[in-house]
């Protein structure tokens, strides 16, 4: 293979390999390896750790929940006119591109107390969302919802939709067919989706310290404690970033063999 | 709806077919209109192209019709969504369900009506009169192609319909096995005893499954008859090339 | 003068601020070859490589704490107005992350600090030349314009039914709040803890927070939308804030010059403009 590669691309690969591959290795190079199970054992980077890990299950559970309906949607509208199709494809897409940061300020407009939303809620249900964990989550599910949306709209694309007429000529109702035919056949791609939903929510750092604020045990994540660390203690923030690079790797490789099997063949 | 009805050898009266349709698909508008008694099969026979699926997925409800009805017996089922109208399909691929094995495609039908481990059950004796029992774990992928025409067919029956649409049932296989797998179908068929019409572009397959044939040729009925009818006065070239051509 | 982004205020990604500050980095190298250049040829005395209008171009980067903000845009452009050749570039940020940026090799001619242990961090580095004080600071409770929750004084930061920001302890102007909360007897109960001072105030104009603790320079800084509320013992909590020219600089004279005047009477009256205190 890597003879039939001309040398400037041979190059250019191996820089982006150097690029994607290098800033981790520092980071296990210049761990304090020694002092971390010190580091680790704190409280305050246990506390981090609960809260990322609560708060980004429950906001993958949430974009399951409400990203599968979604995908169904966007993949349903491959029919629709342009313009609505568009506009439906663009308003997943916003939160992608979006930086997160500009997303937190923008869920602080809607939902902090002066919001539109924030607001109403304040003084019906005496309910305030930013300085919340579940302000935490929903700034989560806001930058990762997209990620598991386009993952399970390109497994519903690619499955067979005779699948779900034969369902229905076998007596399956809508939701059955949902059920019982699309879901199962789009089960790989709404864990890869889900993977991915989780390392973004775990990850997740500007919208989060804007609409969240950074409050240990309640709205401080992982990745907030690594930034706020960097500042007074560099090696307590390595090991939380150590940590976090080590969160990755497992969720990715221990989920890895459950998806990709796949559909039996 | 009785217990008795979900057996595979259960055989009571059985209502008509009476189609009336007419829908598009692009920019070609297909008009059919046809009875269809049970026992006595009716192929729909004619090219490529000529509308002869379309015209079953517009009886099973699966496209909307731009005009006319379709009914069984006296009920009519315009407007029905295709799980309410007791029509099986056997799709010309068979499309299986390729994540549940074959015991769980044959068991659907009655899944949707209740549970799992009932559903299993039910689909024993439909395993057993299929020959499917010992492929009962399998999955669609590691079936042949006469295997997964049985369980599409198994499948669709265990359903209890009271029309069996088949669509090219016959493509899909292989040409050594298919006048075995033929002759099967044909026993199959005359089993369940309602009202059934196939789609075909075989003379062979119509001869052997059918009563009687009704010719499709873009998108509008040019003949209806027996095939002896039909050699007896070929309506249209079609019609003749294709009857000369089956009789090598 | 130009102003970087933000160097602490949370970004988009997780990406370190710091690459923001390597790409002004690689834009003054690139002015500093020019002027290198230049200078070869030139064989004019390198007495003083600011001052004059004849003199090539030269960039003085800065980091100040986000409190300074207002006072050292103002001065900057005092600054250059007085040295034509001279291109000052702000980043303004929390004072720890700051200092950790610079220790980590950021491309900074001077570093200005609200309080005096990150700039010993810098100092510890070898990299800052005689730091100086040259303004204080005390703190404020700042409340959104018209006090809507009703704050008095620091013991309603202790209600936890009031949203409360404070900066984190490991900024100057938490340490500084936590040392006035301590040494009144308040047990505050805040809702955030800000990277830095300006984050803390954005939330206040906001109206996120009903009340929150920062630099009385702060108040005036956020315009109409955010008061000042004076508290009994603010006095005795002063931050100091170092300047130094930082021993890297590109260019140490033009660094040095800066110093000179953020220091001399002009920053002298600049910064008492803005509500701080003399050294």
């Amino acid at each position: 293979m890597a003879g039939r590669l001309s040398w400037p691309v041979a190059v250019a690969a191996g820089i982006a390999l150097a690029v994607l591959v290098l800033p981790p290795a520092a980071l296990v190079l210049r761990a304090p390896w020694a002092d971390l199970p010190e580091l680790l054992a704190r409280e305050s980077v246990i506390q981090a750790l609960v809260l990322s890990f609560a708060t980004a299950t429950l906001a993958t559970a949430i974009c399951l929940v409400l990203g599968v309906p979604l995908a169904a949607l966007l993949a349903r509208a491959a029919d629709w006119p342009t313009l609505p199709r568009r506009v439906l494809r663009a308003a997943v897409t916003v939160p992608l591109v979006l930086p997160p940061v500009v997303g937190g300020i923008a869920m602080l407009l809607l939902l902090g107390r002066r919001g539109p939303i924030g607001r109403l809620l304040e003084e019906w249900f005496g309910v305030t969302v930013p300085f919340t964990t579940g302000a935490v989550v929903l700034a989560q599910v806001f930058v990762s919802l997209p990620f598991l949306v386009f993952a399970v709209e390109g497994a519903l694309r690619s499955a067979d939709r005779r699948t779900e007429l034969a369902a229905a000529t076998l007596g399956a109702s809508r939701w059955q067919v949902f059920r019982f035919v699309t879901l199962p056949l789009v089960a790989p791609g709404v864990a890869a989706g889900a993977v991915l939903c989780f390392t973004r929510a775990l990850g997740e750092f500007g919208a989060t310290i804007t609409f969240a604020g950074s409050l240990p045990g309640v709205t401080r994540t992982l990745p907030i404690a690594s930034y706020l660390a960097m500042q007074s203690d560099p090696d307590e923030a390595i090991a939380l970033a150590l940590l976090l690079l080590a969160v990755s790797v497992i969720v990715l490789l221990g989920l890895r063999d459950r998806w990709l099997p796949g559909v039996r063949a | 709806m009785t217990d008795a009805a979900a057996r595979p050898d259960a055989a009571g009266p059985r209502p008509a077919l009476h189609a009336d349709v007419v829908v598009s698909r692009g920019d070609l508008e297909i008009a059919a209109a046809f009875d269809v008694v049970p026992r006595h099969p009716l192929a729909v026979i004619g090219p490529n192209g000529a509308g002869k699926s379309s015209v079953l997925s517009a009886i099973a409800g699966l496209v909307p019709l731009e005009s006319g009805r379709v009914r069984i017996g006296t009920r009519t089922l315009d407007g029905l969504p295709p799980e309410r109208r007791r029509i099986g399909l056997v799709f010309q691929d068979y499309v299986l369900f390729p994540h549940l094995t074959v015991r769980d495609n044959v068991a659907f039908a009655t899944r949707m009506r209740g549970g799992r481990t009932a559903a299993r059950a039910a689909a024993d004796p439909w395993l057993e009169r299929y020959g499917l029992a010992p492929l009962a774990g399998r999955y669609p992928a590691e079936l042949s192609g006469g295997q997964a025409q049985r369980v599409a067919l198994a499948r669709a029956l265990a359903a209890e319909p009271e029309v069996l649409l088949l669509d090219e049932p016959m493509s899909a296989l292989d040409v050594e096995v298919r006048a075995e797998m033929r002759t099967e179908l044909a026993t199959h068929v005359r089993e369940f005893g309602g009202a059934t019409v196939l789609v075909t572009h075989s003379p062979a397959d119509a001869a052997a499954l059918a009563d009687s044939v009704l010719v499709l040729e873009a998108g509008r009925v040019t003949q209806r008859g027996t095939l002896d009818e039909l050699r007896a006065a070929p309506a249209t070239p079609y019609v003749e090339r294709m009857l000369a051509a089956s009789a090598d | 003068m130009r102003r970087m982004p933000p160097a602490t205020a949370p970004t988009a990604t997780r990406t370190p601020r710091r690459h923001l500050a390597v790409a002004a980095g690689i834009l003054a190298f690139a002015t500093a070859s020019a002027l290198t250049g230049c200078a070869s040829t030139g064989a004019s005395s390198a007495a003083s490589s600011t001052g004059r209008a004849d003199v090539a171009p030269t960039t003085v980067t800065v980091f100040a704490a986000a409190s300074l903000t207002e006072a050292f845009d103002t001065l900057a452009a005092q600054f250059e107005a007085e040295h034509p050749n001279v291109d000052v570039v702000l980043s303004y940020g929390g004072s720890a992350a700051l200092a950790q940026q610079v220790v980590e090799g950021a491309p900074v001619d001077v570093f200005a600090s609200a309080a005096e242990p990150p700039m010993q961090a810098v100092a510890d580095a070898g990299l800052a030349v005689d730091p100086v004080v040259f303004a204080t600071n005390t703190l404020e409770l700042a409340v959104p314009a018209g006090n809507p929750a009703g704050i008095t004084g620091l013991d309603d930061l202790a209600n936890p039914d009031l949203r409360i920001a404070l900066c984190d302890p490991s900024v100057p102007c938490g340490a500084a709040s936590a040392e006035l909360l301590a040494r009144q007897g308040v047990g505050a109960a805040p809702d955030t803890l800000e990277s830095d001072v300006k984050a803390v105030l954005t939330k206040v104009s906001l109206g996120e927070v009903d009340a929150a603790l920062v630099y009385r320079t702060d108040v005036p800084a956020a315009g109409g939308e955010v008061e000042g509320i004076e508290v009994p013992g603010a006095a005795s909590v002063v931050n100091r804030y170092p300047i130094a020219a930082l021993s890297e600089a590109d260019d140490a004279a033009a660094a040095d010059d800066f110093v000179a005047f953020v220091t001399g009477p002009t920053g002298r009256e600049v910064l008492a403009d803005a509500g701080f205190g003399a050294p």
